[in-house]
């Protein structure tokens, strides 16, 4: 699998050539955010407001009522649960055009319960007027900002840094409100988003080898939450459906499932995986997800619950194709 | 900023009483009010609209529009009140009221100006009117949602910038009240108009030295606030809020400032009506306490249009 260094980066500069109305404002995470190439490439679009979101939740609405438009690039903590009332006043209310960037979703960091945003999904799912969306590798990284680009209002964007793997053909571009089927079987249907579908794609070789039909759909639109194949997907699974985020089960993509199955009258089993209304802790990312359930063999579990018999999968199964503990790229992150 | 006849002192001070007297016989209609907030600040919003901003004639109907609906994708129709501080054009100024529990002070100047019609108060407060209690960007003579305060100054600064960027020569004024300088982002926002030497911006605040709870002294006070505020390099004036010489004064002749300018209108809450003096410290909201009183300000408005007729 082809693994891509900082994609976030170079894709910022290109992308942003030809447009001049896009700015970038920084909270001093420009290079952690990989908007530092933004900002030696085009210096007078760049403005670093500093520790001080709030203001500079504002100035963006500021901009973006002049007919600019702001990106925000800083930690995803401090761009959801930090101004939430300023997100939703002076940008979401409006309906204003600015583009939230906000990295280290989940427990992607070693920094610890304040640097892991576990709820910014769920607290910009209940904005009105925001669209969600989540970037799940390279493709979508680099694809995400035409999407976001072309909404009319607010987009929040779970963004990835540093080395990103490629699940999807770089000829596949994320597209708003659209799921990727990923394989298709009558038992299960499996719906993941994030850094939680490369997890997912480990399971579902294995459990497909059991002879499971699982429908796999991965998701990068969480709000709108209206794609017709994902909810065809979610009415013929015969067992019943499991959800994969590497977020709070309260909130997010399995919220926004369970809600759905409930308006379909679906009646269906619905396993949701991710964690359990909890915070998390400093450690590498393949740590907590094995501590918290977010793996692959946590999505093997969930199957053998809706199919009522162990599967006798072992881990070491899933192991060949498991990711390498924490790499060095990773582990010298700037916090 | 000429001193014609239009904004001349004297023309100030007769709106400035007018829109005393609006405010007071709305809270008398209503049983309440925000009059303090029209006391204190009748002569600094007077002072802006006549004497410091450049803004063309409304272009905004004298009869209110009825709302129409919240801003969203699906909603075409939304629209703000900036339109009754005039047209958006590169020369004209722009006017961002931060305080929107002042709206009725807002109507009312509005109404004096001519930019209303005499009859836009009595859509205040009722259903599917856009004279809101308290303010939105749909209000007339708003532009933004700033109703949680504090909120506004940081966009102000975001038009200025924008505006900055395009070379624009109009100016960005932000009328504030004194309590919002509890809040955190305040400071945030003059930290980030400082460093980005953002001077095509200014602030006038109603310091009334007033909020819900009671006198600000008795609940976090901000002083010394101009030290502060020169500490964050604001270019500040401490002036009689009553004075519309001396409000307007600050404003005149800045060349091409790197700094915002601040004026702090030191203002009475009580101004032009004594008798709400009895009531102090408890000014934010007024509703009368039973017929004596009502009658007893019934009076007084009275008193109040035979001076201003």
């Amino acid at each position: 699998m082809e693994r891509v260094q900082r994609p976030h980066r170079e894709t910022l500069v290109r992308w942003a050539r030809e447009r001049p109305e896009v700015l970038v404002l920084s909270a001093d995470l420009t290079a952690s955010c990989e908007a530092d190439g933004f900002r030696e490439a085009y210096p007078e679009r760049f403005f670093s407001l500093g520790m001080a979101e709030q203001n500079m939740i504002g100035f963006a609405a500021g901009l973006a009522r002049e007919g600019f438009s702001p990106w925000l690039h800083t930690f995803a903590v401090f761009l959801t649960r930090r101004v939430f009332d300023q997100v939703a006043m002076s940008i979401a209310y409006p309906n204003l055009p600015v583009r939230l960037a906000g990295f280290l979703p989940g427990i992607t960091t070693p920094g610890g319960v304040t640097h892991q945003a576990i709820d910014d999904v769920g607290l910009m799912r209940l904005m009105p007027n925001m669209t969600v969306l989540e970037c799940g590798d390279a493709t979508e990284v680099e694809s995400v900002l035409d999407v976001a680009q072309a909404v009319d209002g607010p987009v929040y964007i779970r963004q990835l840094r540093g080395e990103v793997p490629r699940l999807f053909d770089a000829a596949e571009p994320m597209a708003l409100g659209r799921a990727r089927v990923l394989g298709e079987g009558g038992d299960v249907t499996v719906i993941s988003s994030g850094i939680c579908t490369e997890e997912a794609l480990r399971a579902t070789q294995a459990l497909r080898a059991r002879g499971l039909g699982i429908t796999h759909l991965h998701v990068s639109t969480l709000k709108p939450f209206d794609d017709p194949r994902l909810m065809q997907a979610l009415g013929s699974a015969r067992l019943g459906v499991i959800t994969l985020e590497n977020h709070s089960i309260i909130g997010g993509l399995g919220s926004a499932v369970a809600e759905s199955m409930a308006e379909l009258g679906l009646g269906k089993r619905l396993i949701r995986i991710g964690l359990r209304d909890t915070y998390a802790h400093g450690a590498s990312r393949a740590y907590l997800m094995r501590e918290y359930g977010l793996d692959a063999m946590a999505l093997v579990h969930a199957v053998e619950e809706l199919a009522g018999e162990p599967l006798d999968i072992e881990e070491s199964a899933l192991a060949e194709v498991r990711l390498e503990a924490l790499r060095p790229s990773e582990r010298s992150e700037d916090l | 900023m000429s001193s014609d006849s239009s904004s001349s002192p004297e023309r100030i001070r007769r709106v400035a009483n007018a829109v005393r007297r609006r405010v007071l016989e709305h809270t008398l209609n209503n049983n309440g009010g925000y009059l303090s907030q029209a006391c204190s600040s009748a002569e600094l919003l007077a002072t802006l609209y006549l004497r410091v901003m450049r803004l063309g004639p409304s272009s905004a109907p004298l009869v209110p529009r009825r709302f129409a609906g919240v801003p969203g994708p699906s909603n075409p129709h939304a629209f703000t009140g900036a339109d009754y501080n005039g047209p958006r054009a590169p020369e004209f100024d722009r006017f961002i009221f931060s305080p929107v529990h002042y709206a009725l002070v807002l109507y009312s100047l509005l109404i004096e100006l001519g930019r209303l019609g005499p009859n836009a108060l009595d859509e205040f407060n009722q259903d599917g009117s856009t004279v809101e209690l308290i303010g939105a960007e749909h209000s007339p003579g708003h532009e933004v949602t700033a109703g949680s305060l504090a909120q506004a100054l940081s966009q102000a600064g975001g038009i200025a910038l924008a505006r900055r960027l395009r070379g624009e020569p109009g100016r960005v004024w932000v009328f504030m009240s004194d309590g919002e300088f509890q809040e955190g982002q305040t400071w945030e926002a003059l930290a980030a108009l400082s460093y980005h030497g953002i001077g095509n911006l200014g602030i006038y605040i109603d310091a009334n030295a007033q909020q819900c709870d009671g006198p600000m002294e008795a609940v976090m006070g901000v002083d010394p606030l101009a030290e502060r505020l020169r500490a964050f390099g604001a270019e500040v004036h401490e002036v009689d809020g009553h004075d519309p010489e001396a409000l307007a004064a600050p404003a005149q002749g800045r060349a091409e400032p790197d700094h915002p300018l601040v004026v702090i209108a030191r203002t009475d809450p009580c101004r032009g009506l004594e008798r709400l003096r009895e009531r102090a410290p408890k000014l934010h909201y007024v509703r009368f306490k039973g017929p004596e009183e009502f009658a007893a300000y019934q009076t007084l408005l009275q008193t109040l249009r035979e001076e201003t007729e």
